[in-house]
């Protein structure tokens, strides 16, 4: 059994993400060998290589993998995918972007979003927004899944495996990169915090948003989420969404200010380890998975929590 | 340009589902069913583009029960112009759903698929890039923007730092994120005309396509259940159970 693990990357560095999937592929048991597709990736591979439990990582480099584009990214995949058992990646944008492609490619049914590996070809997948897990046989030889990396822990980096350089595939010019609007912070990545504040349509602007989250996720060293509704009402940009359809996370402490608990939120946030809720309601669903509940106006007591820290 | 759009008959994103005691699966009986709350933006982004004068002609087009009949007349009442119901009774999966919407997109030869980007019940997100990948066409999934220039779509991707700007060439086939645009209610006058509208009826079976399902469900379960916690009365309580009794802090 060898398995192929796509790497995330943005050439310069590697994704966190990838060493969480890492993890997941080294569980189906075989030998791991990790595929850095890019353009001027070196750094990213070096990386790549680093991490440990890997058999070796195999670089192909053009301009049309430069910008994970999904056409460009599944042919190589596909172009290499012969050698192996397993094909795994994150179930991050890129992920499940590309990797569909390289299932219907191969004539694969893929998993997705794969929380638990319970044998070579049984998994634990959650469907209904996280409310009904099942556990899936594949009768397909060759394996193609995404894992949702918050279920796993990021594999160690004490290793030192080969790099090699290989052929890139001809790609299909039907998608071409134009560019890429992306937002810059300074604070941690919600997908790996260790503690995430998130606001909801309770904020109710853009700038109390800002002025009541800011200064406690400063404190706390915290990533900021939201909620549908207040990325729809312009309060936080769409990537900082939290759920079913934004990212799914998995902090030590998860403090929702302002945002009822609507399933598809929960879908994102309730594996946390700690859940605290501020809610001016309180029927308000967010309290039923709440450790810790507070029940009054966000506007007095984020600024109250914001001088206890 | 026509545009063909797939819509899927899902559990109703307001219910709160209920998975069954012996694992086998979850309960459907008696449960509120709509359209695929993506697939409603998919058949407004259309409807828009036909607006717009860059679409000719609206196709929707269900694989699923009789009753997936119900979901395509929204579609019809929303604005498309034809439906074809792909009957079966068996579950398809994402990449059976591919195989046979390639089929359709053969005959019916559109300039454009709009997909959405994953069904609420499965919750797979492939049937649009799987249809891409088997049609050789362009893709642009997760779409919050779709701006048709000649035989060009600019399309805004929703992705995990911001937004991804790409050109896609057309044919192509796109997959509707939440904020691409907000669906419009269908007026009663329009459900009327709906039923008036063509609805063509053919059997999966005859497509001749491998719709085998390759997945087995050994079971289905509820998550584990979280309990809820306490209320605290005041911050100074909450930092310190944070503090002591958590111990996150
Ligand atoms: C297909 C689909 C996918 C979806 N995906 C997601 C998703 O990924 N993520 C997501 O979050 N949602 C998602 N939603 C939307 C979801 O159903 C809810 O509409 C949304 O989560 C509600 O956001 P909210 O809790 O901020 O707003 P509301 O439900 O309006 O709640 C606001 C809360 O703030 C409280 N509040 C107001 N003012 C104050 C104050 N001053 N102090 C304290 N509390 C206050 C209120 O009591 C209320 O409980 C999806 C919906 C659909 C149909
Ligand atoms: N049975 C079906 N009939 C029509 N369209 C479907 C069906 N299944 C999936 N789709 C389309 O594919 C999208 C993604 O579904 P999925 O890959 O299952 O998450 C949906 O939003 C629909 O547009």
């Amino acid at each position: 059994m060898t398995t192929l693990l796509i790497a995330e990357h943005n050439n310069a560095a590697l994704n966190d993400a990838t060493a969480k999937a890492l993890t997941a592929a080294l569980e189906l048991g075989g030998a791991v060998d990790i595929l850095v597709a890019g353009k001027d990736c070196a750094k990213a591979a070096e990386e790549a290589a680093k991490l440990s439990g890997v058999a070796k990582v195999l670089v192909a480099e053009s301009d049309a993998l430069g910008h994970n584009i999904a056409e460009a990214l599944s042919a190589q995949v596909v172009a290499i995918a012969g050698g192996y058992d397993a094909i795994v990646a994150p179930a991050t944008s890129v992920g499940k972007n590309f990797m569909p492609r390289v299932a219907a490619l191969l004539d694969v049914m893929q998993l997705s979003e794969v929380t638990k590996i319970i044998a070579a070809d049984t998994f634990e997948r959650p469907t209904y927004a996280g409310n009904a897990i099942q556990t899936v046989k594949t009768a397909d030889s060759k394996k193609v899944l995404t894992v949702r990396t918050a279920n796993f822990a990021a594999a160690g980096a004490d290793g030192s495996a080969a790099i090699e350089t290989i052929a890139a595939a001809d790609a299909p010019a039907t998608t071409t990169y134009v560019s890429e609007e992306l937002s810059t912070s300074n604070r941690p990545e919600l997908a790996s915090a260790r503690v995430i504040i998130a606001g909801g349509r309770g904020l109710a602007s853009e700038e109390q948003f800002n002025a009541m989250l800011t200064p406690v996720a400063d404190k706390l060293s915290a990533a900021i989420g939201a909620s549908r509704a207040a990325v729809d009402a312009g309060y936080a940009p769409n990537d900082l969404q939290v759920g079913q359809t934004g990212k799914v996370v998995a902090p030590e402490l998860y403090i929702a200010a302002g945002i009822s608990g609507a399933i598809q939120h929960l879908a994102g946030m309730k594996d946390s380890k700690v859940i605290v809720a501020i809610n001016k309601d309180e029927e308000a669903p967010i309290f039923q998975v709440a450790d810790y509940g507070i029940v009054g106006d966000l506007f007095d007591i984020l600024p109250e929590l914001e001088k206890a820290l | 340009m026509k545009i063909l759009v797939p819509v899927k008959r899902v559990v109703d994103y307001n219910v709160k589902i209920r998975v069954k005691a012996d694992g086998s699966g979850v309960d459907l009986a008696n449960v509120k069913m709509s359209m695929n709350p993506f697939d409603e933006i998919a058949v407004e982004e259309a409807v828009r583009l036909k607006e717009a004068g860059v679409a000719s002609e609206i196709v929707v087009v269900s694989i699923g029960v009789q009753q997936a009949q119900e979901t395509l007349r929204t579609g019809l009442a929303m604005g498309a112009d034809r439906a074809i119901l792909v009957k079966t009774d068996e579950t398809v999966e994402p990449l059976g759903v591919a195989k046979l919407l390639k089929a359709i997109v053969e005959e019916e030869k559109p300039g454009m698929v709009i997909l959405g980007k994953q069904a609420i019940d499965d919750d797979a997100n492939q049937t649009g890039q799987m249809l891409s990948a088997l049609l050789g066409w362009g893709q642009g999934a997760f779409a919050s923007c779709i701006k048709v220039e000649g035989d060009v779509a600019r399309v805004t991707r929703e992705i995990d730092g911001g937004l991804q700007n790409v050109d896609v060439k057309l044919p192509a086939v796109m997959t509707a994120d939440l904020r691409l645009n907000e669906p419009r209610y269908a007026s009663l006058p329009n459900i009327m005309k709906a039923k008036k509208k063509p609805l063509d009826t053919r059997e999966a079976a005859d497509f001749g396509v491998d719709i085998a399902p390759r997945l087995q469900v050994l079971s289905t379960a509820e998550p584990e259940a979280r309990k809820a916690g306490i209320k605290v009365e005041s911050v100074a309580e909450l930092v310190d159970k944070l503090k002591n009794e958590a111990g996150v802090l």
